[in-house]
């Protein structure tokens, strides 16, 4: 009899002359429970919602196109009628790839001391500090890569660099990213148990033997995970790339010139006045639902490791 | 370490004991040097943030005055132009979709964490709103073209101030859920079995205890994800967001401007006028952001153990 007044919080039990307000108490928690509940699966609504209109549109965009031909050509001229993805998917793995060279190598350091190295107290701030990058608006980060990163690139390095060019939108997209690859991979590295660490320890490991070669690998899955989070994020990034890497849907250019993301296309089309149900306009959902399917893989991936390295300990 | 092993065993096994070392001196150099270089990368997102808010600074402080913000913006004449109709329609989405996404978020996670039981649909729901939050912003732009434009178009006015705020909120919807469910899953139980011994239904202890309780870790993901409302782009473009207007919008079925939009409209302007304009609304809105930021801090610092 307890248990269910502990579980369900009904009333039943409780006095006479308490009977008549427990039904009004009972229906209340019943509605409550149900508009609750309806926030919830909302979201299972909005995922519905992003996949019918992606794909309703996708279908009226194969209709007129070869889906070989959007999924092999290397050609990309809308205006045309060539619509061939690789150029747009050249242009985001290549601003992505230089995004994780920059974000791999610092977040994953930035994790290590902040886990191992840094005092409780810096802990408590540097975490917050480093998560202000993930929080700075993506139209100030393209700002920044167009007019200071390109001109520095242009006047120290690579006098060549066109004025939109793949590199400095990897760059700062790293920046971007390093919060994502830190605090993930943190978590998973303030996770590994002390006593491993003692382990190593006892058995005369300096201490950065112990992060590199004991706690790193122990964590390896979460970091991985936090790896793919952050490929993930570059890759649905928007506006750093718009400003900074350009509008040229190039198979094949260097870092140092100007290409375009897949992104970038979609808010092209959406700036001009693309009337509803054209093939330009259902190209940028046919261009979303690549997008869409690209960061879906790689966030399931990234789930299933983290899920991994929870059953470990 | 393997191979650190595998040469010490050589050592030991093929030669006299006495010459095995354990070059402690060398091993120490190399921590203390990686002990600078793992505190040297936790910094260089620090340097890089510190550099990019000098830069802004530097071009856009001088087009910094009150009349920058209460002016309307001009395409043709950028010495006088101001950002007042981009703030309006700003601030219009920020209030709608705090309204819309905060009441949705925590009524989210107030079922998962206290009425939802481990069922398959109810983990299938928890998947899915972690895969939402690694969603690209653009394509819950194109789900809002498609459903909020297109196909509900006559309530929500198109292209109006509401059509992007439920856009953003559907955005930031998963990070206020993640939050509050934090917030909510470090309270102990005993608090909640005291609410029962007291005989009170679990929305009375819901609401009268848990959420109260809850409320600094839930307003510290709320507010940041309001914050990354504000500054979004991408979706707003391609719901529609107004690159110029005549007016300043008065209700939430009008069009509407919005700072990043404006900001990046400025940027895609070859003159260097229009640049410095960018600069100085980005000043505008790093203020902002880094004051919600820095709250958002105060109070986790403040109520997390």
């Amino acid at each position: 009899m307890r248990k269910l007044a502990l579980e369900a919080g009904r009333t039943r039990s409780a006095p006479e002359n308490w009977r008549r307000n427990s039904r009004a108490r009972e229906l209340r928690e019943r509605v409550i429970k149900l508009a609750l509940t309806a926030c919830a699966y909302l979201s299972i609504l909005t995922t519905f919602g992003i996949v019918l209109v992606l794909l309703f549109e996708t279908i009226g965009f194969f209709r007129k196109q070869s889906i070989v031909e959007f999924l092999t050509s290397t050609r990309w001229s809308p205006t045309t009628g060539s619509f061939g993805i690789l150029p747009l998917v050249y242009g985001t793995l290549t601003a992505t790839i230089i995004a994780v060279m920059v974000a791999l190598p610092l977040g994953l350091l930035a994790a290590i001391y902040l886990s191992e190295y840094a005092s409780r107290g810096l802990r408590r701030w540097l975490k917050p500090a480093l998560e202000i990058l993930a929080g700075v608006p993506t139209v100030v980060y393209g700002y920044f890569a167009l007019t200071f990163i390109t001109p520095f690139l242009k006047e120290h390095l690579f006098p060549n660099i066109g004025s939109f060019n793949a590199l400095s939108a990897g760059l700062i997209m790293g920046v971007m990213i390093i919060p994502t690859v830190a605090s993930v991979s943190e978590d998973s590295i303030f996770a590994v148990p002390q006593s491993l660490r003692e382990g190593a320890y006892a058995l005369g490991a300096t201490k950065r033997e112990t992060a590199t070669k004991i706690v790193v690998p122990a964590a390896l899955s979460g970091i991985v995970a936090a790896i793919i989070l952050g490929i993930s994020r570059a890759i649905g990034e928007t506006m750093i790339v718009t400003i900074a890497m350009g509008a040229q849907p190039i198979w094949g250019g260097s870092p140092l010139d100007g290409m375009q993301a897949m992104t970038a296309y979609i808010v092209q089309v959406v700036g001009g006045e693309t009337p509803r149900g054209s093939v330009q306009y259902q190209s940028i959902f046919a261009v979303g639902s690549a997008l869409f399917v690209m960061t879906l893989v790689l966030n399931l991936v990234s789930y299933w490791f983290v899920r991994r390295f929870r059953e470990i300990y | 370490m393997a191979q650190g092993g595998t040469k010490v065993r050589e050592e030991m096994a093929g030669r006299p004991k006495s010459t095995f070392k354990t070059q402690t001196g060398a091993r120490y150099v190399l921590d203390r040097l990686f002990a600078v270089l793992v505190a040297l990368a936790t910094l260089v997102g620090v340097v890089v943030l510190a550099v990019l808010l000098i830069d802004v600074f530097r071009d856009g402080a001088p087009r910094l005055s009150w009349e920058f913000i209460t002016s309307p913006p001009s395409q043709i004449f950028p010495e006088n132009a101001g950002i007042i109709r981009p703030l309006v329609g700003s601030l219009w989405l920020l209030g709608l979709t705090a309204v819309i996404s905060v009441p949705l978020g925590i009524g989210a996670a107030t079922y998962l964490e206290e009425y939802g039981e481990d069922t398959f649909f109810n983990r299938i729901v928890e998947i899915n709103i972690s895969n939402l939050a690694g969603v690209p912003s653009v394509i819950y732009g194109l789900l809002g073209l498609g459903i909020f434009v297109n196909l509900l178009g006559g309530i929500t006015g198109g292209q109006s101030v509401l059509t992007g705020a439920l856009t953003l909120s559907l955005l930031i919807l998963p990070v206020i859920i993640v939050a509050t469910r934090e917030a909510l899953r470090s309270i102990p139980d005993a608090v909640r079995e005291g609410g029962y011994a007291l005989g009170a239904t679990k929305w009375e202890i819901i609401r009268s205890h848990l959420l109260p309780m809850a409320l600094p870790g839930a307003l510290t993901g709320t507010i940041l994800a309001l914050s990354r409302a504000i500054g979004e782009a991408a979706p707003l473009l391609v719901v529609g967001a107004s690159a110029y207007l005549t007016y300043n919008t008065t209700n939430p079925f009008e069009r509407y401007m919005a700072l990043p939009i404006q900001i990046y409209d400025w940027i895609g302007r070859p003159q260097e006028e229009f640049r410095m304009l960018a600069a100085a609304a980005i000043i505008v809105i790093m203020v902002v952001l880094l004051l919600a930021n820095s709250v958002a801090i105060v109070l986790r610092n403040r109520f997390q153990k």
